[in-house]
């Protein structure tokens, strides 16, 4: 098992530096548009080439890369990179990005969180019951419940719970919630509700749609037929024999969720305007600023290829039948 | 069973003309046939050409119905489907106002607004007459302004919003279809290259797609969008690079599985090349399950498309397309929810028939 935990850990590696390479070379090789960036468009030539002399950006491309990486010192003598936590200034706020990167993930954990403690009970659940017959009015009530719920992308779904919710309401009904969730007037639980409900309910009919699959075919199986036979009460035979076998593979599933999330994070965020990592990725994508894209990205893309990483353990450690090979 | 209840399910005799002796085989001629018609309209094609395609289609959608009528969910989701393409493909055919003409209409909504607003802010104030005239007149369905009535309403431009939905249907479909289409090749392509190949060549085409499926889906078409600009053929590039490592993958599965058919070895003792075994013996074969994955891949292309126009990443105004119709009537949609809960409800329509779709394909498929 160590070794298959090592050798994913290096195949993570090596994606991690293929991608860190590729965005490298899309966004910093054209130096001279990198200056424009940062300079602004009304910047002369002139003052675009003094910028990256003194910014040491006239080093040789590969030497501009791992020193950016922070594995070489970079033209100051400084080891100051990635690797060190360094990713450049923000060119649309003047400030660094790791000093704004790490609160916005922070708010972004928060919805991630909260979404994963809602919506994984009600999957469970909702899954649960409806493999546990196949076929039952209950299995196909909440089947057409998981496929309506997947039909109905991220925005729609904000757009019909924000008229229901914030816009139709009169100012004073009980039910009424804020339409936007940036925390103007400081952290309120009322505005975390309605993009906690979206993500969930977009992401709970997948989860549920495989837990139903993976109950369904435990129940099918000869050890369940067994317990039935000699007499073992449904309850039992449902708490301890069947919901063991049948939740490993919708452990998996929900560890993966996590990459679909930060799809689904981002739309959210940009809808209801709240101040995380998605909204960031967004906003820095459409005012070009590079240093955060680049930031944002490898994040991304590392908290997605470690959910991968978790889900594989995760699954060798729970289903002892493939732990060996 | 009595005799009248079999005779009912005879098929019309005009289905009967064209019945496929295979469910799957009637799905994939229609969707394909659809596509043609719908990019034909939407490339301007001449109004006759269209009134055929129109045509054709209607058979076409009656004679899938027909076919898929064992499974009620897949008749569902089919009827779903036809509805916005029927819609879409007859767009130009239908008397319709331009979907980009803005128009003063919005000034009457304006005037509501006003007296909305004063109403909050002072709830006792005696309206005049004119007033509580304008109140009472209905803001959405039937909608009138100046003589003109709009059947769903107006946007916050004033344009009519059925006339912006049907050809933002047109757009939505056509450049879905494209760009699942464009995924389907390319995923097809190195995925029967990896799986029947094998060696060094899989393991290229394995990693670098391992590469591509750990970005964030969104995260990558931001990225790709935001350098290359929005425009549809960079919408189908963004789709193709997110679609592409899936359709692959899978592909590669069921070629692993095929290739030990006997018909495979059949071929290569024949000593046909590695491409005429590849295109015409492994895909054809492996084409069962990729037809329900792609009525799901249609779905979520059809998603993501909506989604980047919401996030103003999507097609290019002013054309309409659901997406950045709902994003640009955002600000107005808080008092005149019409504007905004027609396209949401339209796309989840549409979605939701591409999802139940492949649902009932599935259960069909695993029936026979």
């Amino acid at each position: 098992m160590l070794v298959m935990i090592g050798r994913r850990l290096l195949s993570m590696v090596l994606i991690m530096l293929i991608i860190s390479a590729v965005l490298f070379a899309i966004f910093e090789t054209d130096k001279l548009n990198v200056a424009g960036k940062v300079l602004g468009p009304y910047s002369s030539q002139t003052q675009r080439e003094i910028w990256l002399e003194k910014n040491g950006y006239n080093e040789p491309v590969v030497e501009r890369y791992f020193a950016w990486l922070g594995v070489v010192p970079n033209f100051e003598g400084a080891y100051a990179g990635i690797l060190q936590g360094d990713f450049g200034d923000s060119i649309e706020k003047k400030v660094p990005v790791s000093e704004y990167l790490w609160p916005r993930l922070a708010n972004t954990g928060i919805l991630a969180g909260l979404t994963f403690a809602f919506m994984i009970p009600i999957a469970l659940f909702l899954g649960v019951i409806a493999g546990m017959r196949e076929g039952s009015a209950l299995d196909r009530g909440a089947s057409i419940f998981s496929v309506l719920t997947t039909s109905v992308p991220e925005f729609a779904m904000a757009t019909f719970l924000a008229v229901i919710f914030a816009y139709s309401p009169s100012p004073d009904a009980w039910y009424r919630l804020p339409s936007t969730s940036s925390f103007i007037n400081g952290f309120a639980w009322n505005e975390l509700i309605l993009p906690v409900a979206v993500l969930v309910i977009y992401d709970m009919g997948y989860v549920a749609r495989m837990t139903r699959a993976s109950m369904a075919e435990v129940m099918q199986s000869n050890y369940i037929r067994t317990a039935i036979l000699k007499g073992v009460p449904f309850r039992t035979v449902i708490w301890r024999h069947a919901l063991r076998n049948a939740l490993i593979a919708p452990f998996t599933v929900i560890v993966l969720q996590l990459n679909w999330l930060l799809s689904g994070v981002i739309v959210v965020e940009v809808f209801f305007e709240y101040k995380g990592f998605g909204k960031m990725l967004y906003d820095a994508a459409v005012f070009q600023d590079i240093y955060v894209i680049e930031a944002c990205t490898l994040v991304a893309v590392a908290v997605a290829v470690l959910s991968q990483l978790i889900s594989d353990i995760g699954y060798t450690y729970l289903n002892p039948r493939i732990r060996f090979t | 069973m009595s005799e009248a209840t079999l005779q009912t399910r005879e098929a019309p005799f005009i289905t009967r003309l064209f019945t496929f002796r295979e469910t799957r085989a009637a799905m994939a001629w229609s969707i394909g046939l659809y596509a043609l018609a719908a990019i034909a309209s939407g490339l301007g094609a001449p109004l006759f050409v269209q009134a055929i395609a129109c045509a054709a289609l209607v058979f076409f959608a009656l004679n899938a119905l027909w076919s898929v009528r064992e499974s009620s969910i897949a008749v569902i989701g089919l009827a779903l489907v036809l509805f916005w393409v029927l819609l879409a493909t007859a767009a130009p055919l239908l008397p319709l106002r331009d979907p980009t003409a803005v128009s003063p209409a919005f000034k009457g909504l304006s005037e509501v607004l006003q007296i909305k607003t004063l109403l909050t802010y002072a709830p006792d104030m005696k309206l005049t007459e004119a007033q509580s005239a304008l109140l009472e007149k209905p803001t959405w369905f039937g909608y009138s302004y100046e003589g003109e009535t709009y059947t769903l309403g107006i946007d916050h431009k004033g344009r009519d919003i059925l006339s912006r939905l049907i050809w933002g249907a047109q757009r939505v479909l056509v450049w879905a279809s494209l760009a699942t289409a464009t995924a389907y090749i390319v995923g097809m392509l190195f995925g029967v290259m990896a799986g029947y190949l094998g060696g060094w060549v899989d393991e290229v085409i394995s990693f670098v797609a391992n590469i591509m499926l750990s970005f964030p889906v969104m995260v990558l078409y931001i990225i790709i969008i935001t350098q290359l600009g929005a425009s549809g053929v960079n919408v189908i590039i963004a789709v193709t690079f997110a679609s592409a490592p899936g359709i692959m993958r899978i592909v590669r599965g069921l070629v692993l599985d095929l290739k030990t058919r006997d018909y495979i070895a059949a071929a290569q003792t024949r000593g046909e090349s590695a491409w005429y075994i590849m295109l015409f013996e492994l895909l054809p074969n492996a084409r069962g399950p990729l037809i329900v994955d792609a009525c799901l891949r249609l779905g979520y292309t059809t998603i993501a498309i909506a989604t980047l126009g919401f996030l103003g990443l999507g097609l290019p105004p002013p054309e309409p397309d659901w997406g950045s119709m709902l994003a640009e009537a955002r600000a107005k949609g808080a008092t005149f929810h019409h504007m905004i809960i027609i396209p949401a409800a339209a796309l989840s329509s549409l979605i939701l028939g591409f999802n139940l779709m492949a649902d009932g394909l599935r259960e069909i498929s695993l029936r026979d």
